[in-house]
């Protein structure tokens, strides 16, 4: 009947379509609602850096009182780190450097360009990348090469005589 | 037809898949399968994540769980999720072979499908078994032994079964490589191979019809059947997440082979046959643990060779109906049989794992120091953890990550004077003895914002114990987590050298057990022995 047609009701035919276009909705809402409650929760697992349960501590790297100026040591100590469910103890070194009287400071062991172990050249007067042949000036400056910023630094404070580390901070890019 | 389709066929291979025939006939019964599916890719991905963050070996899982469980984010649902959809996935396998089985989808020419089938339910069967080894709990560890010991025991091939599963009856690092690897490595392709076979034994032979359905129309199963499917997979998702995220899976103690007091029990949906053991002895004893189980394996595969009646309405089949009464009948009288003979452990303590227990570093005083916390309602002016978000504010400063710069001397001084050492300061004065005090501030100079809200959730056995401890001066003598004096043995370690009933009876008349030793008797009540004893044992060596 027309009547009832314009009054609303759908025909058979209309109904049907109504329904599949219901149905199909259904489907792609709920399964987007399923990938969105596994995907997110599992780029939070994997992306949020873990709950960290150590405060990192102060260690002790070794005696700066008989260090000449300008001439680095590479001291080597050992730390805790936390890597995953292990607590690891470890050596680490660190390149240290008294460049005035009242500045103090340590160099983390990588090159700041792809994490090289560099060494100080005594003949040069510089540090020296083997891998692509970054140099950095004493006090950790870029000289030449590849490296995007100088060398990073470890906070450090001394106590008697005695050189204590914190943590490592990455320097700031060149600018 | 697109660019893709003409190199790749991909949209030809969906859109068959998806407009496949079926008869008028299929509806909501038939969503179990789907759902089987869904959970096992939900098993397969979780799976993975762990994967990402777990050692698979005895000296590492454990840990490796405890780091997922305590400090990776989201840990708790990525686990959640794969425990609970393990037992959903028992649950739903056994669902759609029930509707197949009343339904009678078997029948020619369905017979490998349903076989294919049946094997199914046995790998989904193993993967429970496999994985229940895997967080090398006590739980894991006892309930491991058990089922490796059945294993060993099947006649003429038990000792080369006991050492494909990694050592001769005793579970280690071997087994534990094989039930990871079986885990892991082989079941899952296995799996989906089978699965493979099967959707195609289904599709090659359709959707079983029902009577009737000869005369009418058959319908596509795009949406109409896909969108129920849909619904009932998301009705099962949302109560697999709800699960994951509301109910905490518990982790018990390190796996401890030389826990003589451990009551081993299975996974739940293994209980009817853990109970079906206790019916034979001595000789018959593989008359439960063998034959029985595989005569219920061959009947339940032989099923559509038995029955080759004509298909029926579902309703008419009342043989059926009656098998899978019977069946649960059995099912669920053995499972409550196990659950109501499981004996109560002797100290109804148990301690949650999968939480933090940073406090179980505490000294005796730091812990004494959380009951009175807790006697004196601090909690209802200060907070321990705010910086959560939707922790409530409260009156007083938040004690966990404002850092406390003051001295434990002027905390006592503050505890008894409020007013006169803050001024203006609206906190009562607590009325505590000033060695109670003491203690207060020994707990509060240790709180920091990361462990705030591992040491404000001590248990409160343990925290009664080292009330017990304070009281009864036990640090004269005993050393706990390095300190107190040494004139006794330092307690830590006591779970290696002695059992809980032997420091229980040592309590009592110390000399009959140490003789020489001069420590006084203690007569304590039930309660107090059992939260000091498990306080004791709880302490890191």
């Amino acid at each position: 009947m027309p009547v009832t047609d314009q009054s609303g009701a759908q025909t058979p035919a209309q109904a049907d379509v109504t329904r599949r276009k219901f149905h199909i909705a259904m489907i792609y809402g709920l399964w987007s609602l399923m990938a969105a409650a596994l995907s997110i929760p599992a780029a939070i697992y994997l992306l949020i850096p873990p709950k960290l349960r150590k405060r990192p501590e102060w260690v002790e790297a070794g005696d700066v009182s008989a260090l000449e100026p300008r001439v680095p040591v590479e001291m080597v100590f050992r730390q805790n780190r936390v890597d995953g469910w292990k607590v690891q103890s470890e050596k680490t070194t660190a390149w240290v450097v008294k460049l005035s009287d009242a500045q103090t400071v340590a160099y983390g062991p990588q090159c700041t360009h792809l994490g090289c172990a560099y060494h100080w050249d005594d003949n040069r007067n510089y540090f020296l990348c083997p891998c692509h042949t970054s140099i950095f000036s004493v006090d950790g400056a870029v000289v030449s090469g590849p490296a995007p910023r100088p060398l990073d630094r470890y906070e450090t404070k001394v106590e008697n005589g005695k050189l204590m580390l914190g943590p490592l901070r990455q320097s700031k890019e060149k600018t | 037809m697109s660019w893709l389709d003409h190199r790749t066929g991909i949209e030809t291979a969906i859109r068959s898949f998806l407009y496949e025939e079926i008869p008028a006939s299929s509806g909501w019964h038939q969503v179990f399968g789907s759902i089987a599916v869904f959970l096992f890719l939900v098993q397969a991905f979780t799976g993975a994540l762990l994967a990402f963050n777990y050692a698979p070996t005895p000296g590492d899982a454990y840990n490796s769980l405890r780091y997922i469980l305590t400090e990776v984010t989201g840990g708790h649902l990525i686990r959640g999720l794969h425990h609970w959809g393990a037992s959903m996935l028992i649950v739903v396998v056994v669902l759609h072979t029930t509707q197949v089985f009343l339904y009678g989808a078997y029948k020619k020419p369905r017979e490998a499908t349903w076989m294919v089938g049946v094997i199914l339910l046995l790998l989904t069967m193993a993967y429970g078994l496999t994985g229940y080894l895997l967080p090398w709990d006590n739980r894991a560890y006892w309930g491991t032994v058990v089922s490796t010991q059945i294993a060993s025991h099947i006649p003429f091939v038990g000792t080369y079964m006991s050492r494909l599963l990694g050592g001769d009856n005793a579970v280690g690092v071997v087994t534990f490589a094989r039930f990871y690897g079986l885990h892991v490595l082989l079941l899952p392709p296995a799996t989906a191979l089978l699965i493979a076979t099967h959707i195609y034994l289904v599709r090659k032979h359709g959707v079983a019809p029902a009577p009737g359905d000869e005369v009418k129309s058959r319908q596509k199963f795009y949406p109409r059947q896909a969108f129920k499917d849909t619904v009932a997979i998301f009705a099962a998702f949302v109560v697999l997440f709800v699960m994951a995220a509301a109910v905490r899976v518990p982790l018990e103690r390190l796996a401890d082979p030389t826990d003589t007091t451990y009551i081993p029990r299975p996974d739940w949906y293994f209980l009817f046959l853990f109970q079906s053991l206790k019916f034979f002895d001595g000789p018959l004893a593989i008359v439960g643990s063998v034959i029985l189980p595989s005569f219920a394996v061959l009947a339940l595969l032989l099923v559509p060779f038995v029955d080759r009646t004509q298909v029926m309405r579902v309703t008419r089949r009342t043989v059926a109906f009656g098998v899978v009464a019977l069946a649960l009948l059995g099912w669920t009288g053995l499972t409550v049989a196990a659950i109501v003979t499981t004996p109560k452990p002797d100290t109804a303590i148990a301690i949650d794992f999968s939480a933090p227990t940073d406090w179980m570093g505490l000294s005796p005083q730091e812990m004494a120091g959380i009951g009175y916390f807790r006697k004196e309602n601090c909690a209802s002016c200060h907070s321990l953890e705010t910086g959560k978000p939707g922790a409530p504010s409260r009156t007083g400063p938040d004690l966990a990550n404002v850092p406390i710069k003051k001295t434990a001397a002027w905390m006592i001084e503050h505890f008894k004077h409020p007013a006169a050492m803050v001024p203006g300061s609206s906190m009562p004065a607590i009325q505590l003895s000033d060695a109670q005090l003491n203690a207060l501030a020994a707990f509060l100079l240790k709180l920091t914002p990361r462990n705030a809200e591992a040491l404000a959730n001590a248990p409160d056995f343990a925290v009664q114990a080292a009330l017990l401890y304070q009281a009864k001066n036990c640090g004269s003598c005993h050393q706990v987590n390095g300190v107190g004096m040494k004139i006794g043995p330092p307690l830590n370690g006591l779970a290696r050298r002695h059992t809980q009933a032997w420091v229980a009876r040592h309590f009592a008349n110390p000399e009959a057990l140490s003789p020489g030793s001069f420590m006084p008797p203690y007569q304590f009540s039930q309660r107090e022995m059992d939260n000091l004893v498990a306080y004791l044992f709880t302490l890191p060596d």
